[in-house]
C-alpha cells in the first residue's frame, strides 16, 4: 500500500505488525488511547538494599526468559559496556528470542552480532543502528524485523504498550544501594538519564548497573528508586574517554563555515528570530559552527534565546554561561563541556519523553521555532534518510530527527550537496525517514532550497542575499557534477522498518544484494 | 598499445582512485573496489572501458579501487597507469587518444 | 588583445593539481581565478600523474567563471615544456612561469605556448601568461618581466623563494617584502600589467592576513595569491569599494560621459576638480563593485 511518502509498503509487512502506513504528520493528533502499566512488585519490608552480587543473578531474579524483551539507553554511546555485558550474561544462560529495546545501538555494540545470528536475539528495536549490528541486520542475518524509530516515537511505543518492556538494565554513573540513579558523577558521568525514564517507568523489572555506588540518598535522584527493583555494582560501566569526549575544536572547513554562514543568515532573516526564540542542532560540524555563527549575530542584535534543547555541545552551553539564552533543556550530553553544564540552575534534565513523544499531551519539540539537522540524502519532495547508507546497509539514527522536525516551526537540512560522489540531493531517498512535510529548508554548499509548501519563508526570503535555488536545480547540478546515480540493489526480504513518530509505517528497508554489473 | 610493465597511479584519498594496470592476456580484466559501487559502478565501468579504447588497448589487467572519484579522475588516474607503463613522460596525446 | 588581460583578479588560490577532492569545485568561494598547480605542491614522483589530473579537471569541471591558471614546473626542469603542451591542450587561460628571472624566461614560455595553441587548435593569443617573481635579481628585471610579452597580464611575487634569496625570512611583520613589493607594483603599474602579492602562509592568524591584505591594497596590488578558501572573503571584503567611493565613481563616469558629449574637459563634482584622467579609474571602482555584489547603480 502507498503511503503519503510514496512509499509502497508491503501488505505481508502491514499483516505482520498489525501496522498502518504513513498518512501524514498529524494523522494521530487528537487520539485518545490509555497508557500501558508496568507490573510491580512491592517492596514492603525495610531490609533495606537492592543490591545483587552479579548480572547473572539479577537475570535470575527478574526470572529472564526466552523471548522477552530487555531495554537499554545510548547514554554512553560508543562507550557504553552496559549492553554487551548484559547480553554476554543472557547468551550464557542459553536464552533465546530476546527482543532489544534500545534507544540507541552502535558500534560499541558490535560483539552482540554473534548472538544475533545463533539466535540469541531476534528482534531489534532502536532509533537505528550504527556498526555491525546495522550490517548484520541488512545482511538478513536478525530473524525478526528491525524496528527504526525515532526518540519520541520509542517512548510512544513504550507508553502505548506496542512494546512492552519485560527488563530495563539502566546504566548509571552513579546509584545508591536503593536505586536512585543520577546521570552526574562517578568514572562515566553522561550529565544526564533522558532515554531511560520511560524505561524505568513501563517495565515490569527495572535494574540499575553501576560502577559508583554512593551513600543513599544520591538525590536528586535522575531515575527514582521507586521504579528500580535491583541494583548491581560492576568494576566499569563505560569507558569515560568514548562517553563525553573533549569539545570539538570548531571546524575550519570553510565549506562547512560557509553553510553555517548561509544557515545563521537564514534564520536571523526569518520571522522567527526574535527575542524569545527557541533553538536546537545537531553535533556535526556545520550545525555547531551555525551556532557558533548565531551566538555572534544574537549579540549584535541584541536578540535573546528563551530555550535550547536537545543534545548538547560546548556552543549551546555557552549560550548559558554567556547569558544569551535562558533556559537549555538537556536530553543527552556530547561533551564535557556540556556534562560540566548539567550542574547550571537553568539547564534541566528533560525525558525523551517531554522532548519528543507524540503520544503525551504535548512535547517540546512542538514549541520549537529552529531545528538545524543534517541528512545523508534529501530528495526532491524534501523527505530525508538519515538512516540508510548509500551502500544500503543500516548505517544511522534516526535519533531527533524526524520528532524535531515534525515540531520546529522552521527545520533547516544541512548537507553539502556531495558526500564524496553521493549527491545528497537526488530524486527519490533510498529510504525515507523523515517526510518532505516537515523540512522547510535545505542548506548546501551550492544554494539553499525552500520547501514550495513554505510560501511563507519565500515571502520572508524575497530580499535576502542568499544563493536560493529550487531543490530541483540543487538535484541537477549535483548529477551534473557526479552523474546520475543508479538506485541501490535490494534482495526482495524487508528486514526492517522505518516507522514515523505515531507508529505507522514511513518505509522498509530491504536486505542488501551484492552489486552485479549490468550486461 | 600494448601493456607489458605492472604500473600503478592514484590514491587511495577521498574524491581519488587508485588504478593498478598490469599485462592482460587478451582481453580487458577489469575488477572494481568502490564504495559508491551501487550507484556508480557501471559508469566506472563504462569511464575505464571508454579510456582503455581510446588508447587502443585491449589487453590488460585492470585493478581500481575508487573511493568516490569522478569520471575526469577515473579517466587522468587509468591513463596515468598506462603511460607510466609504457614509460612515456613526454609528447602525450593531448587531445587524441587522451580525451575526455 | 586578449580580453580577459585586464579581468578581476582581487584572490588567486593555490591548488594541487594533483588532488581531485580540492581540484573538483573551488568555484564555490567564489576566488576570481583559481592556479592549479603543477609545481611544488606536486612530488617529483607524481608530475607525471598530474599532468592527466589537470588535462582532464580542465576538460571537464566547469569553473563557472573563475579563470584558470596552471602553474607550470620552473625552466630549468624537464617538466614544463609537457606542462605547456598538456595544460593549453586542456584549454587553460593562462601561465603561470615559477622563478621569472629575467625577460627571455617570458619569450621562452610564449613561444611554446604560441606552439602549443598551433598543435591543439586555439586561437592565436587565447591564452595568457604571468610571471612569478621569486628571487632579488627578478625584482631588479620586474620592469623587463612586464613588457617582455604582449600575453603577459601580470606579475607576481612569491614572498617565499624570494626571502630567502634576500637571506631573510618570512617575519610577518612584512618588512622583508617592502622593496620588493613596492618594485613590483612601480614596474606593473609603468608597464601597464597587474600585479599580485604573495601568500600568507599562516591560517591561524586570521588578523594578520587582514593586515597584510590592507597593507597591498593601500600599495596598489590588484590582488593576492591564497592558499585556502578562508582567505578569500577578507580579501573581497578588503578590496570592496567604499560606498562614498562607489557614489563618486559613479558620478565622475556619468559626468564625463556627459560633458565629454558637450566638449568640456575639466569641470567638477562634489567640488573636486575633474578630467578624463580619472575616468579609467572610476570604471575600475565601479567594476570591483559589481563584482562585489555591492554595486546597485545601471552602469
Amino acid at each position: 500500500m502507498i503511503n503519503a511518502v510514496g512509499r509502497d509498503i508491503p501488505d505481508e509487512i502491514l499483516e505482520l505488525t498489525g501496522k498502518e502506513v504513513f498518512h501524514g504528520n498529524h494523522y494521530y493528533d487528537g487520539y485518545e488511547y490509555k497508557n500501558d502499566g508496568p507490573k510491580t512488585k512491592c517492596v514492603i519490608n525495610s531490609n533495606g538494599s537492592k543490591l545483587v552480587k552479579s548480572i547473572r543473578e539479577v537475570l535470575e531474579k527478574c526470572e529472564i526468559k526466552d523471548g522477552m524483551t530487555v531495554s537499554f539507553h545510548h547514554h554512553f554511546r560508543d562507550g557504553d559496556y552496559i549492553v554487551n555485558m548484559v547480553m554476554e550474561e543472557i547468551h550464557k544462560m542459553g536464552i533465546k528470542d530476546i527482543t532489544i529495546c534500545a534507544s540507541s545501538l552502535g558500534k560499541a555494540q558490535d560483539p552482540i552480532v554473534p548472538y544475533i545470528e545463533d539466535g540469541t536475539i531476534t528482534n531489534i528495536q532502536s532509533s537505528g543502528v550504527r556498526g555491525k549490528i546495522g550490517e548484520a541486520i541488512s545482511n538478513g542475518k536478525l530473524k525478526g524485523l528491525a524496528i527504526m524509530r525515532s526518540h519520541g516515537g520509542r517512548v510512544r511505543a513504550i507508553e502505548s504498550g506496542e512494546t512492552h518492556i519485560d527488563i530495563a538494565f539502566i546504566g548509571a554513573p552513579t546509584c545508591d544501594d536503593y536505586g536512585n540513579c543520577r546521570g552526574i558523577g562517578g568514572k562515566s558521568d553522561c550529565g544526564v538519564l533522558s532515554y531511560a525514564v520511560a524505561d524505568a517507568m513501563y517495565a515490569d523489572r527495572v535494574v540499575a548497573i553501576t560502577d559508583c555506588l554512593v551513600p543513599f540518598p544520591n538525590f536528586p535522584a535522575h531515575i527514582s528508586m521507586t521504579r528500580v527493583d535491583y541494583v548491581v555494582e560492576v568494576d566499569a560501566i563505560g569507558d569515560p574517554k568514548k562517553i563525553a569526549t573533549g569539545a570539538a575544536k570548531p571546524t575550519t572547513d570553510q565549506r562547512k563555515l560557509m553553510m553555517a554562514e548561509y544557515c545563521t543568515k537564514f534564520v536571523v532573516n526569518s520571522p522567527y528570530f526574535k527575542d524569545g526564540f527557541s533553538y536546537q542542532t545537531g553535533v556535526g560540524g556545520a550545525s555547531i559552527a551555525s551556532t557558533i555563527s548565531l551566538a555572534k549575530v544574537m549579540k549584535e542584535k541584541n536578540i535573546r534565546m528563551r530555550f535550547g534543547v536537545g543534545g548538547l555541545t560546548k556552543p549551546m552551553c555557552d549560550l548559558l554561561i554567556n547569558d544569551q539564552v535562558d533556559c537549555l533543556l538537556d536530553t543527552q550530553d556530547f561533551d564535557l563541556a556540556a556534562v560540566e553544564s548539567v550542574k547550571n540552575l537553568k539547564h534541566f534534565r528533560i525525558s525523551a519523553g517531554e522532548y519528543a513523544d507524540p503520544f503525551n499531551k504535548g512535547a517540546i519539540v512542538n514549541k520549537l521555532d529552529f531545528v538545524i539537522l543534517a541528512a545523508l540524502e534529501v530528495d526532491v519532495h524534501f523527505n530525508c534518510n538519515v538512516v540508510v547508507g548509500s551502500d544500503g546497509m543500516i548505517t544511522g539514527a534516526q535519533g531527533g530527527h524526524p520528532d524535531t522536525a515534525a515540531g520546529a516551526k522552521c527545520s533547516i537540512v544541512i548537507a553539502p550537496l556531495l558526500q564524496g560522489r553521493i549527491p545528497a540531493i537526488c530524486t527519490d531517498v533510498t529510504t525515507v525517514t523523515t517526510p518532505g512535510e516537515s523540512v522547510d529548508v535545505v542548506i548546501t554548499d551550492y544554494g539553499i532550497a525552500i520547501n514550495p509548501k513554505r510560501k511563507d519563508l519565500i515571502k520572508a526570503m524575497k530580499d535576502v542575499d542568499l544563493p536560493f535555488k529550487t531543490i530541483e536545480e540543487l538535484r541537477d547540478i549535483a548529477y551534473s557534477i557526479a552523474g546520475e546515480p543508479q538506485k541501490v540493489q535490494f534482495g526482495d526480504r524487508v528486514v526492517g522498518i522505518i516507522e514515523s513518530r505515531d507508529g505507522t509505517i514511513m518505509d522498509v528497508v530491504r536486505q542488501i544484494k551484492p552489486f552485479e554489473f549490468e550486461k | 598499445m600494448e601493456i607489458k610493465k605492472p604500473a600503478v597511479a592514484g590514491t587511495l584519498e577521498s574524491s581519488d582512485c587508485q588504478v593498478t594496470v598490469e599485462a592482460g592476456e587478451g582481453k580487458i580484466d577489469f575488477s572494481l573496489d568502490s564504495a559508491v559501487i551501487n550507484q556508480y559502478g557501471n559508469q566506472i565501468r563504462k569511464v575505464v572501458f571508454e579510456t582503455l579504447s581510446n588508447l587502443g588497448i585491449d589487453s590488460v589487467r585492470i585493478a581500481i579501487v575508487d573511493k568516490g572519484a569522478l569520471d575526469c579522475t577515473i579517466r587522468a588516474r587509468v591513463e596515468a597507469a598506462v603511460f607510466r607503463s609504457l614509460e612515456q613522460t613526454e609528447n602525450l596525446p593531448w587531445g587524441g587518444a587522451i580525451r575526455s | 588583445m586578449n580580453p580577459n588581460k585586464k579581468r578581476l583578479r582581487r584572490t588567486m588560490m593555490f591548488l594541487n593539481a594533483q588532488k581531485p577532492g580540492l581540484v573538483k569545485d573551488p568555484y564555490i568561494y567564489k576566488p576570481d581565478s583559481i592556479m592549479l598547480d603543477l609545481e611544488d605542491a606536486v612530488a617529483e614522483n607524481q608530475k607525471d600523474a598530474a599532468r592527466f589530473s589537470l588535462y582532464h579537471a580542465l576538460r571537464s569541471i566547469d569553473y563557472r567563471g573563475c579563470e584558470r591558471v596552471v602553474r607550470i614546473n620552473a625552466l630549468d626542469t624537464p617538466y614544463w615544456k609537457e606542462d605547456i603542451r598538456c595544460a593549453v591542450a586542456g584549454g587553460c587561460d593562462a601561465i603561470r612561469i615559477p622563478k621569472t628571472e629575467c625577460a627571455n624566461d617570458v619569450k621562452m614560455v610564449e613561444s611554446m605556448v604560441e606552439y602549443a595553441e598551433r598543435e591543439f587548435g586555439r586561437p592565436k593569443g587565447s591564452v595568457l601568461i604571468m610571471a612569478a617573481i621569486e628571487s632579488a635579481r627578478g625584482v631588479m628585471k620586474a620592469l623587463d618581466i612586464c613588457e617582455s610579452s604582449e600575453r603577459l597580464f601580470g606579475i607576481a611575487l612569491s614572498g617565499g623563494d624570494y626571502t630567502k634569496d634576500l637571506q631573510t625570512h618570512i617575519t610577518g611583520t612584512g618588512i622583508e617584502l617592502m622593496g620588493a613589493r613596492q618594485n613590483i607594483v612601480i614596474a606593473a603599474r609603468a608597464a601597464g600589467v597587474q600585479c599580485f602579492d604573495t601568500v600568507y602562509t599562516d591560517l591561524d592568524n586570521m588578523e594578520g592576513f587582514r593586515m597584510d591584505v590592507q597593507t597591498i591594497h593601500l600599495m596598489g596590488f590588484d590582488g593576492k595569491s591564497i592558499i585556502n578558501p578562508r582567505q578569500i572573503d577578507i580579501v573581497h571584503e578588503i578590496f570592496t569599494p567604499s560606498e562614498k567611493d562607489i557614489i563618486f565613481a559613479e558620478k565622475v563616469v556619468k559626468e564625463i560621459d556627459t560633458k565629454k558629449a558637450q566638449g568640456i574637459g575639466v569641470f567638477t563634482v562634489d567640488g573636486k576638480m575633474i578630467d578624463i584622467a580619472f575616468y579609467d579609474g572610476a570604471k575600475r571602482t565601479i567594476e570591483l563593485a559589481k563584482a562585489s555584489g555591492v554595486y546597485k547603480g545601471d552602469l
